[in-house]
């Protein structure tokens, strides 16, 4: 850690992975009431729990991304955090209007559209918080060196803030109310987001691989290029059925295959630059999460998607719980691994130790990840059914359920073991530090930075 | 990499090539958006209560159990058809009055089988979510769902 005001990041990293806690065990209840239809039916409805579970995600993945841009920005820019002050007060904000948002949720207070259930004064409380984020994050950018990863990950952000705005916007109309919904949720986690994504990677590779900034930077702009094209026209998969033209349906089928596209660069990029690198980085946990989450988001975002995302396949499986596999596994290997790997990578540094726990930390990376593959294949196996079943011969919905109840019995014994090897990171990340590395770096002298 | 690709021609090619995507698509919304309002959804029938309908549907969360048009929590029925499931484009009355009826008998109780909660709304309210599901029942969707069950 070359600069004083990194520690800003470390706050930001402690709530993001509280949040992270929480949102699994939501998940684990919801995964519970497929399996056991009553349980806590009365006390806390299925669609209480699923918005808490959604929620929680996308604010502990934001909350991380902060830490993160904290974190990278001095040593990016070589400047100094504008105003650490700043950055507590807006994590306060942002952390206060989050558990606002969750708290009430279990009382009932709530708006309805799915992601956006965040009533309008936390909706203000977010965007303040984000502007003031933005605002500091950009101010030290200003001021210091210029590089294509703080650019990429700023224009990132600044996107993301300004998408977001179409949250305010609530048509009566169903169809144009759907219409700039996908504009926040789909440009959001296919698009600009994954310029935060690919600019994240690029500085964990440039940190661990030492491989040439030069090059790193010109893939990195190589692969944003490759994500906005097919990512901004690929939103056309989602405008397949929702009353929008039909000119949706090639346009979809074209651009949202090519999505593939920059996502298999992701993996080609951190698995060159690993192998290409000369540096021996002693943080081994940091690398599998950063390599790991090349490939899970490849699988999860990629493969996943194209699975369903041809529109006359997408016209049986639309909706379906092959919907549910892919999110589950997009959301997990794209941005909650990217979390973690700078999380991975920062926290030695954070504590000022040498890597620590990695031993445990990569049992935790195996086992979550594992997990989150094995609840992938159970989801993709219910959807499959239920899409023979439901669209293919017409089947009641219910009736359909009812058939694949297996499938959700096995998906939330994966989910147990998706919550312990959620809480096994966090203790290795938190925990008392034990200079436990693997065997092959021991009593090497490299030091980490 | 391509040695003949220099950094900044590739950061060239990313800035003009995201903003012409960029105004493509925002092009194809604006005329999707002119699309739904004159030609695939009912414009005349987009009446305040089906307006007030849609309000009461996301006052009470229904999205994050139920979906509508494919989207939404895969854990409770498909509802944007269900008007032509109660068969409400042969007999609206009877349709209006089976699903008010079937959501004032929510929750079943019933053992291994998932909940529906009670929700508590006035006739206007019921009437007016019924009003925007019907609504909503008409949307041209490319004919989807492929079959009624939703």
């Amino acid at each position: 850690m070359k600069y004083e005001t990194q520690r800003v990041a470390y706050p930001f990293f402690i709530v993001a992975m509280a949040l992270f806690a929480a949102q699994v065990s939501f998940g684990l209840l919801s995964g519970a009431v497929f399996v056991w239809p009553n349980f806590l039916a009365e006390a806390m409805p299925f669609n209480i729990m699923r918005t808490s579970h959604t929620n929680l995600l996308v604010v502990w993945l934001l909350i991380g991304f902060m830490g993160c841009t904290y974190y990278l920005m001095p040593e990016e820019a070589e400047q100094e955090i504008y105003s650490p002050k700043l950055a507590y007060i807006q994590l306060a904000i942002f952390a206060f209007a989050g558990a606002a948002a969750l708290v009430g949720y279990q009382f009932g207070i709530h708006e309805g559209r799915e992601f956006l259930e965040q009533p309008t004064w936390v909706k203000v409380l977010i965007t303040l918080s984000f502007l003031m984020f933005l605002f500091n994050a950009s101010m030290t950018l200003l001021r210091g060196r210029k590089t294509a990863i703080n650019m990429v990950l700023m224009l990132g952000l600044w996107l993301a803030a300004i998408f977001w705005l179409f949250a305010f916007y609530n048509p009566g109309n169903l169809s144009v109310d759907k219409l700039y919904w996908w504009y926040i949720v789909h440009i959001w986690v296919e698009g600009v987001w994954e310029l935060i994504m690919a600019s994240l990677l690029g500085y964990l590779l440039i940190k661990m691989t030492g491989v040439d900034r030069e090059v790193i930077e010109k893939w990195l702009y190589v692969i944003v290029g490759l994500s906005l094209f097919t990512g901004l026209l690929g939103t056309g998969h989602h405008y397949y059925w929702i009353g929008t033209p039909g000119y949706w349906q090639p346009i979809g089928n074209v651009f949202s295959t090519l999505e593939v596209v920059p996502l298999f660069a992701m993996v080609v990029f951190a698995f060159y630059m690993f192998w290409k690198g000369s540096r021996n980085h002693p943080n081994k946990a940091a690398m599998l999460w950063t390599l790991g989450c090349a490939t899970v988001a490849f699988f999860g975002a990629g493969v996943w998607g194209f699975m369903h995302t041809l529109s006359f396949i997408n016209y049986y499986t639309h909706g379906t719980q092959v919907t549910a596999a892919h999110g589950h596994l997009a959301f997990y290997g794209a941005y909650v691994m990217l979390v973690l790997a700078i999380v991975s990578y920062a926290m030695p540094q954070l504590r000022r130790v040498q890597p620590y726990n990695q031993v445990l930390n990569m049992w935790a990376f195996w086992i979550t990840t594992s997990a989150m593959a094995f609840m992938t294949f159970t989801l993709t196996f219910a959807g499959v059914v239920q899409t023979h079943l439901q669209r293919v011969m017409g089947m009641g919905y219910m009736e359909v359920q009812e058939q694949i109840t297996m499938f959700y019995i096995m998906r939330f014994g994966a989910g147990v073991v998706v919550v312990i090897g959620a809480l096994l990171f966090i203790y290795a990340v938190f925990g008392p530090a034990r200079e436990q590395a693997p065997a092959y770096v021991r009593g090497a002298s490299a030091t980490a930075d | 990499m391509n040695e003949g690709l220099s950094k900044a021609a590739a950061r060239n090619i990313f800035y003009g090539g995201s903003l012409f995507f960029f105004l493509l698509f925002v092009g194809l919304t604006a005329h999707s958006h002119l699309y739904i309002v004159n030609t695939s959804t009912d414009r005349e029938g987009l009446t305040d209560s089906v307006r007030h309908g849609k309000e009461v549907w996301e006052k009470n969360n229904c999205i994050n159990c139920h979906t509508i048009l494919g989207e939404g929590a895969y854990f409770a029925p498909e509802l944007g058809n269900v008007w032509t499931r109660f068969g409400g484009r042969e007999n609206p009355e009877a349709a209006r009055a089976a699903i008010a009826g079937w959501m004032r008998a929510m929750p079943t109780g019933a053992p291994g089988r998932r909940q529906m909660p009670y929700f508590d709304l006035s006739d206007a309210e019921m009437n007016a979510l019924i009003d925007f599901l019907r609504w909503t029942d008409a949307i041209d969707t490319q004919n989807w769902p492929p079959h009624r069950s939703g």
